[in-house]
């Protein structure tokens, strides 16, 4: 059984973060240079926490597989980001971004993790301005705000649609202050292998530097994953194709618990995959809804353009099923209907999966100019990917695996039952619960590293004396081999498919059993396909080139390993979360409208799976969920 | 001097050198026609040319204040060092750009780099050439194609540029020219940071049409004497001149 | 479609490497690049040969990492467009192909078509910030910034630092880089502080790596994928002459009456 201290404050959720950091013991500035941190991943929520720490003196060192800690996939993100500013004057508040967080995940987060959220969202802002963060401004030069998905105040924060990336280089240009300051030490082209943990502390961590081959050890004082999350399990996601589990399911596998982890958000509207080849999906954003009418057509045989089918044979069947709501359904619900009408042979496309999203009607009403210019660049981008023309002819789109709520289970104190091994970011399964809203990534990630772990980690390491292991301790020698045994077993299988094509097989195993709706029968089918695939992975791997070079091909191999046994637990998880809330939709439990139905009496809780050993099935705790503040409702946007 | 030394050690700096000694002589290029424009001018009521005029005043220009030519040896000299700077730096400019790429490509396109301005060092080079033949030709009578006297421009003009071979080569190494100053002068606008989408329009304008004006104008001359446009020489005493204050 | 490919290999730094030719007799007009290279790849590990090495990550245009010149262009024939974002259509049936790797003595081939660019990251630590540290700050809305000055900044703060602009450029120059980042701070008040110290220890910064000079042809705004402006290379080109020649060095030294 894992210890899961989850360390929430008592007392009225308004001051919990006040009083908790009241009470956190510090490091003084004389004392903080003598600890060493590392912080794995350079996104929004290791930049600005490796950034934020070296910035007050902690010997910092960071490491990314990318050639720049500019590079990671927090870069992609578009929309924007909340704070409740409420400069709008419409209403908005800490606690009106609390409830809106915590009704947007389905109750399935801790009250106090998300409140702390909502109350640091507009310390963020602030922070980013200062550092030069270009937001969008209003003709007085006032920042700007436009309103997203699922809430009723205009409180997201935006820089056209580069949010993620402009927020991405302020915490990166911090970062580099900091490396050119020496606080911090970069070191990119490396991955992390393993951690290494000595008397359930951690001391350190083993990685491969990407250039060389080189496999060392590093050790430190305190670990801090801000990995990003794991999508790619499912092959084709929105995720950058560098994005992985390795870090985490490392970390999982010497003792850290993984909680949540098929909290998968599936997004309704991305182009569809082309063919076989197909590398990743690109998310058209989901405001296309608004004047687009979603249809397949009736005849799994139709072979006419789209133009061509008369209304008659047209099959709208959001408008049909949902008379209410028509295509404006919610997110899980519109993708769970379109992988239906696919599944039923309806699908349209290449490849059949796909539906269309048909601009005609707006374009007849509001004129072709007018509809266009709403559009403007989702067009240009859309028919830059797919040489069509949405004007002339309807969209095709797929939903697509987009962010994963789960991760690492950390108290409230973002450390993960593994003294002194933190998680942040979307690496771990905090602050959205079973579904997270629209421009709350960007948030979650910056509170963490900028405010969170800042004043956390020094209540750790004040408990502790600087240096206590070097990398002398045996652990490291031993993570070190086995790291390179795992390597070398990958050259020994000497079969006859590429890494890539398992990861593709692995996807569709994920997406067919675990995806946007999942059922007893096809989450054991799963359990039993994966295990099957690791068999042949193991069997029939072919993996060019050397150990001690720079091989593209081994580090994907490497990520697969973890992926596949990542899959496995996904399932676990999935087939163990008997009620559906959130994104997690169980066949079992719906309403008659298609909507997840909780069970809270049985499921308010956070699954925290511990590793039990090789081939050995994950061992279930349970961290209770209470909802003092938030009285439990059920998830409606229907009225 | 240490900020200029500091400034001369970046390629900015360097290219701030070129830019500045491309004003002071693309002064000269201005003044130059100008005054050769006085070709057309006609001659003093005593049958003097007005260029034998200009060309003389230019020699006693500041007497008696100064000694005579030394106005003239003044200005020669800033633009010798004007002209040694600006190709000092543009070689070693040249030399940075030539190790920043020590492997070239196999294939290479260009989008937005204009001829004239790829082909930069190679008219500048064919200027420089220029320079010292047009010297050797017109100003210390070295190259003698025709006839020459010192003194008697008008004269010496009519004969070179009565041979139509002297008179395409000239014009042809002002086409060049064009180019060199149709790109220098609006680049030097933006090296210098002067340059913003406000006025980029404006600037790039005005350097074409410097240019034009300024190639019109030297092309006009050997045209005119092609063409036997141009009145023929006369002769008249040298000391005619030299005696007309 | 069938396609020829012309590619560079190179095993590793020290390696001389040179251009070779590959066959692709199946190719989807609606792959994109990368993942016609990815079908390289796949049939190359097949052959038991080494399969091309590149970089690539986010695969929509905005991470910076893809790096290819293709037939002779920075990120291939499309203009505004990232290699990972250029789709097999835009060629023909038979095309031949060349894919070299960014050419920069500031950017060393590590393998095949992956070159170091870190040069870029010691550009940015040696100015491209405001200096900050984490914690309270001003309300953003105390300092108002006029809207069409924010969105010049975000024009220049659009660069993805993948560096088409030094490959591009005839001179193999560093400008249109160093300029995005510093004319992005240099435009918005909280970065005045250190505006004019910043071009220079930049601009001294981007010397030191070994890039080009610039000559004002524009090559790299013309193959931008993020289409940045060259107003920011006379905007730093302002910045730096007036820190080096304007600036005032001692601010604080003895003055004494005459």
């Amino acid at each position: 059984m894992l210890t899961l201290d989850s360390k929430l404050p008592s007392g009225p959720i308004q001051d919990a973060w006040t009083n908790h950091k009241n009470n956190l013991r510090l490091v003084g500035p004389k004392n903080r240079p003598k600890y060493k941190i590392i912080v794995i991943g350079s996104g929004l929520a290791g930049a600005s926490a490796a950034a934020s720490m070296g910035a007050m003196g902690y010997n910092v060192e960071c490491f990314c597989f990318q050639d720049s800690p500019r590079r990671a996939h927090s870069i992609a993100a578009q929309g924007g980001i909340n704070a409740s500013k409420n400069y709008r004057n419409d209403g908005d508040s800490t606690w009106r971004l609390f409830y809106d967080t915590q009704k947007g995940g389905d109750y399935r987060a801790r009250e106090q993790n998300v409140y702390r959220l909502a109350e640091l969202s507009t310390a963020i802002i602030d922070q980013a301005v200062s550092q030069g963060v270009p937001f969008a401004r209003e003709y007085g030069g006032k920042l700007a705000n436009r309103s997203f998905g699922g809430v009723l105040v205009e409180r997201t924060f935006y820089c056209r649609g580069e949010t993620g990336q402009q927020l991405l280089l302020g915490a990166y240009s911090a970062l580099e202050e900091q490396i050119a300051a020496k606080t911090v030490k970069m070191h990119t082209r490396t991955e992390m292998m393993d951690v290494v943990v000595v008397d359930g502390k951690v001391r350190g961590i083993v990685v491969r530097n990407l250039e060389t081959g080189e496999i060392s050890s590093h050790a430190a004082d305190a670990v801090v994953l801000a990995s990003g999350g794991y999508g790619n399990v499912f092959y084709l996601s929105t995720n950058a194709k560098g994005c992985n589990v390795t870090a985490n399911f490392r970390a999982y596998r010497r003792g850290a618990g993984f909680a949540n982890p098929c909290f998968t958000q599936i997004h309704p509207t991305s182009i569809p995959a082309s063919g076989q080849y197909q590398s990743k999906l690109t998310l058209m954003s989901e405001s296309l809804r608004n004047d687009g009418r979603i249809w397949v057509p009736r005849d799994a045989n139709e072979k006419r353009a789209p133009a061509d089918i008369p209304e008659s044979e047209r099959y709208y069947y959001l408008e049909e099923r949902y008379p209410r709501f028509g295509n404006l359904v919610p997110r899980d619900v519109a993708a769970r209907n379109a992988k239906d009408v696919c599944d039923k042979g309806l699908g349209v496309g290449p490849t059949g999966y796909g539906v269309y999203l048909d601009f005609a009607a707006a374009i007849e009403e509001k004129g072709a100019a007018a509809v266009k210019a709403k559009y403007a660049n989702l067009f240009e981008m859309y028919q830059r990917i797919t040489a069509d023309d949405p004007v002339e002819t309807p969209m095709r789109i797929y939903p697509a695996v987009h962010y994963t709520m789960g991760g690492l289970w950390v108290d409230y104190n973002l450390m993960t039952n593994v003294d002194g091994l933190y998680s942040i970011g979307e690496s771990n399964f905090a602050d959205h619960g079973a579904n997270r809203l629209g421009a709350s990534s960007l948030m979650q990630c910056l509170a963490d590293g900028y405010f969170i772990i800042p004043v956390t980690i020094g209540d750790f390491l004040s408990r502790n004396d600087p240096g206590e292991v070097t990398t002398d301790h045996p652990n490291f020698a031993q993570a070190e081999n086995e790291v390179k045994e795992q390597i070398n077993r990958l050259f020994a299988v000497g079969g006859t498919r590429s890494s890539q094509s398992f990861h593709r097989e692995l996807g569709k195993i994920m997406w067919e059993h675990c995806g946007i709706s999942r059922s007893e029968s096809s989450l054991k089918e799963g359990l039993q396909k994966i295990p099957e695939l690791r068999e042949q992975f193991w069997k029939n791997l072919k993996l060019p080139g050397k150990a001690n070079e720079f091989n593209q091909s081994l580090e994907h191999a490497g990520r697969m390993i973890d992926f596949l046994d990542f899959g496995e637990l996904m399932c676990h998880d999935a087939l163990t979360r008997d009620e559906s809330c959130g994104c997690h939709l169980r066949e079992e439990h719906q309403t008659p409208e298609g909507e997840a139905k909780r069970d809270d009496d049985n499921f308010a809780f956070v699954s925290v799976f511990e590793y039990a050993g090789e081939g050995k099935k994950p061992e279930l705790n349970k961290e209770p969920l209470a909802f003092d503040a938030l009285p439990l409702a059920k998830r409606n946007y229907k009225s | 001097m240490n900020r200029l030394q500091a400034l001369y050690a970046t390629t900015i700096g360097k290219k701030f050198i070129a830019a500045i000694t491309g004003i002071i002589l693309f002064g000269f290029i201005l003044g130059h026609v100008a005054g050769n424009l006085k070709v057309f001018t006609g001659a003093t009521a005593d049958g003097i040319p007005h260029i034998d005029e200009y060309a003389h005043f230019l020699k006693i220009a500041g007497a008696p204040l100064v000694p005579e030519q030394f106005v003239l040896w003044s200005a020669r000299s800033v633009l010798l060092i004007s002209l040694i700077l600006h190709m000092t730096v543009v070689i070693q400019l040249a030399l940075i750009s030539a190790e920043a790429r020590p492997i070239s490509y196999v294939k290479s396109k260009k989008r937005a780099a204009s001829l004239p301005a790829l082909w930069m060092m190679f008219s500048g080079l064919l200027i420089l050439g220029f320079v010292i033949f047009h010297i050797l030709h017109f100003t210390t009578g070295t190259i003698v194609i025709g006839e020459f006297n010192h003194g008697f421009v008008y004269n010496n003009l009519e004969s070179s540029f009565s041979n139509p071979l002297v008179g395409i080569g000239y014009i042809l190494v002002m086409l060049v020219l064009g180019f060199h100053l149709n790109h220098g002068i609006w680049s030097l606008f933006q090296t210098l940071g002067l340059d913003n989408p406000d006025r980029n329009k404006f600037l790039r304008l005005t350097a074409t049409g410097l240019t034009i004006a300024i190639i019109a104008g030297f092309i006009s001359i050997p045209l005119a004497f092609m063409t036997g446009a141009m009145p023929d020489p006369v002769s008249y005493p040298h000391e005619l001149l030299t005696g007309h204050r | 479609m069938k396609i020829s490919l012309h590619v560079w290999r190179q095993s590793s730094r020290d390696d001389r490497g040179g251009m070779k030719e590959y066959q692709l007799d199946d190719i989807s007009p609606e792959m994109s690049f990368l993942e016609m290279m990815d079908c390289l790849n796949e049939q190359l590990t097949q052959n038991g040969e080494e399969p091309v090495a590149f970089d690539h990550d986010c695969r929509e245009g905005v991470c910076g990492m893809c790096s290819m010149v293709i037939n002779g262009e920075a990120h291939g024939p499309k203009a505004e467009t990232t290699t990972c974002q250029l789709y097999m259509r835009h060629f023909e049936d038979g095309a031949q192909i060349y894919i070299e790797p960014w050419r920069s003595s500031a950017f060393p081939v590590i393998k095949d078509l992956v070159v170091d660019r870190s040069a870029f990251d010691r550009i940015i630590q040696a100015g491209g910030f405001i200096s900050n540290h984490s914690g309270p700050k001003p309300e953003p809305n105390s300092i108002p910034i006029e809207p069409e000055i924010a969105e010049q900044a975000l024009d220049a703060a659009t660069c993805i630092g993948c560096g088409a602009c030094v490959a591009a450029c005839p001179n193999g120059s560093a400008m249109l880089f160093t300029a995005a980042k510093a004319s992005h701070l240099g435009l918005l008040p909280q970065g005045q502080t250190e505006r004019y110290s910043r071009a220079k220890t930049m601009v001294n910064q981007m010397e030191e790596e070994g890039f080009g000079s610039c000559r004002n042809y524009a090559e790299c705004e013309a193959q931008c994928p993020k289409g940045i402006s060259i107003a920011f290379i006379g905007q730093l080109n302002s910045d730096y002459l007036k820190a080096s020649l304007v600036e005032p060095v001692d601010r604080r030294g003895e003055m004494h009456s005459q």
